[in-house]
């Protein structure tokens, strides 16, 4: 071996390779680093926007007791009183409502995909019309149901009707999401089950579910307040009440966005007047609403979660 | 207590895949047998199959008759959750259910299949843990979540559940493979006393562990890829390990073969 080639000991402990970046690296970074930031920025901006511009817009009526207790029944459209009681309870009576048709309904689906189904084709069916109903748009189910409530069963508009339009909605959302919940319980949890001489019911309903439970109650809410802000069945299939109206299934019943559009077509719109300050109190009551039920939802799953300590 | 288990001929397929070939074997009561032998060779199929755990899978099927104390287990009118009851299982992963408590764990499978008063649930609870060797470790935490324990506490609180069902046989399947070597030894230790009331069947790739357990041994091997796993020899222990009838078994512990 010749002279003056280093051995393994001599080796600089670091090459110069490793000592710096590259420059043609170190732009491609900044370059990258401010891409990504431009595009939060680019999202975030009008989600901030738009909060602002209902909080801004809302707050005057808000803070007032009448406004979560009386309906516009006993007020003028242009006199400044009266609250949205009638709504509240009509996107409440109608989201509940709603609720318990279709969690049921979509966890069944979800249960029998995971648990029964397997890769049967009934499964794959069910898969392939979960995804084609999570598409539907809202106007469309609630035509759908207008058709089939009202033209083929003679029954009247009512909120109840919103429910079965908002159910549509719903199902395929609680689907997925539990669905994808129930996957992730591994299944060792199942066959531990099995190996202790529990049937398949049972361990389905004591140790799968309990075990996916937070996950399912997260998706729930979230899918819950989703409908709760879908306008389209409301305009087809309920009319408007300024009064407020307990029964689900008979005359006018309010709910918020249906509030928000009747105060719209009807009153001004001039910054300042009543309907503006009815229309954006509304709004930002909705966004109260569901905000608290995402908190709620936040809480419970935190709770029922399985714990380590 | 404590039942013998005799399979005769025993087929196993997946689909149309012929997993292993006419075994036949006799377990007798309060003793210990080690299934030995390569991945893939069986052993866990054959372990599942004799409290009918591999039906999970969907399309696995048995040819063949396993008796625990002379009844056939695949009888037409028997029913294999009634047989899980009968026949308990150890997985090779610690798997204590994580929505419930130390003790929920453990009275789990009565719990669930039909309940009992809670005094009672408690004493059972009580003595599974004392019988796991666990009762000094968490009778200040019984309420405590199981997932908190260590590996080798939750594998043996999922003995205690297992055996908190009165088995008459306890099947373990590689219990061992995910624990550190002294968690291994509580296990084993354990193994040594609970023989005195369950018949156990322990899968294990650790031939060291075979030998200190277990009273009999039975070497499965495959003789090709793709060909079905079938048994090489069963034997005493001490003969399997010191002059088994078998050459294949002498390769295998060994370390000639594979």
């Amino acid at each position: 071996m010749a002279t003056g080639t280093l051995s393994e000991t001599d080796r600089p402990a670091a090459s110069p390779a490793f000592q710096q970046t590259s420059l043609n690296r170190k732009v491609k970074n900044h370059v990258a680093t401010v891409l990504v930031w431009l595009s939060f920025l680019l999202a975030v901006v009008p989600l901030v926007w738009v909060l602002y511009t209902v909080v801004a817009n809302g707050i005057k009526r808000i803070p007032y007791s009448n406004w979560w207790s009386q309906d516009f029944g006993s007020v003028l459209s242009d006199e400044v009183g009266g609250g949205v009681l009638h709504a509240i309870i009509g996107t409440l009576e109608q989201g509940l409502m709603c609720a318990i048709i279709a969690v049921p309904l979509g966890l069944g689906v979800a249960i029998y995909l995971v648990e029964y189904g397997r890769n049967s084709t009934l499964s794959k069916i069910t898969t392939f019309m979960v995804d084609i109903l999570s598409g539907v748009p809202s106007i469309v189910a609630a035509l759908f149901i207008y058709a089939l409530w009202i033209t083929t069963l003679g029954l009247p508009r009512s909120g109840f009707a919103v429910s079965l339009a908002l159910v549509l909605l719903m199902i395929p959302v609680v689907v997925r999401s539990a669905e994808e919940m129930l996957r992730i319980v591994p299944d060792d949890l199942r066959e531990a089950s099995y190996a202790l001489g529990v049937p398949k019911w049972k361990t389905i309903m004591k140790v799968v579910l309990p075990t996916a439970l937070s996950g399912i109650i997260s998706g729930i809410m979230m899918a819950l307040a989703r409908v709760m802000g879908e306008t389209a069945p409301l305009l087809v299939l309920v009319g408007y009440s300024q009064y407020t109206n307990w029964d689900l299934f008979n005359n006018g019943q309010a709910a918020l966005p249906l509030l928000m559009n009747n105060e719209r077509a009807t009153n001004s719109m001039e910054p300042g007047s009543v309907g503006f300050d009815r229309i954006w109190g509304a709004a930002l009551t909705l966004v109260l609403i569901i905000a608290l039920i995402n908190l709620i939802a936040t809480v419970v799953s935190r709770v029922v979660a399985p714990k380590k300590k | 207590m404590a039942k013998r288990i005799d399979v005769k001929d025993l087929d196993i397929y997946y689909g149309k895949f012929h997993a292993v070939d006419s075994v036949t074997l006799s377990v007798p009561p309060r003793n210990v047998t080690a299934f030995i032998g390569p991945s893939g060779c069986g052993k866990s199929t054959v372990l599942r199959t004799l409290n009918r755990m591999h039906e999970v899978i969907p399309g696995a099927r048995v040819d063949g008759e396993v008796l625990l104390d002379g009844e056939n287990i695949y009888g037409s009118n028997v029913d294999p959750v009634q047989v899980r009851r009968t026949i308990g299982m150890v997985f090779q992963r610690p798997n204590p259910f994580p929505t419930m408590s130390i003790r929920d764990n453990v009275v789990a499978g009565l719990k669930l299949a039909g309940g009992g008063g809670k005094r009672e649930l408690d004493e059972i609870a009580e003595r599974a843990l004392r019988g796991a060797n666990l009762w000094n470790e968490v009778k200040d935490r019984l309420n405590k979540p199981g997932g908190g324990l260590s590996g080798g506490q939750q594998q043996r609180l999922c003995i205690a559940r297992a055996i908190a069902v009165r088995p008459d046989v306890l099947l373990m399947d590689e219990p061992c493979s995910a624990l550190d070597p002294i968690s291994t030894l509580a296990i084993e230790d354990l193994i040594g006393e609970l023989k005195k009331d369950y018949t156990i069947v322990i899968v294990t790739h650790n031939m060291q562990q075979a030998a200190r357990v277990s009273d009999q041994t039975a070497f499965f091997n495959l003789a090709g890829v793709g060909q079905p796993g079938r048994l090489v020899e069963l034997n005493d222990t001490e003969k399997i390990f010191s002059n088994p009838n078998e050459k294949a078994t002498e390769d295998y512990i060994s370390g000639r073969f594979g």
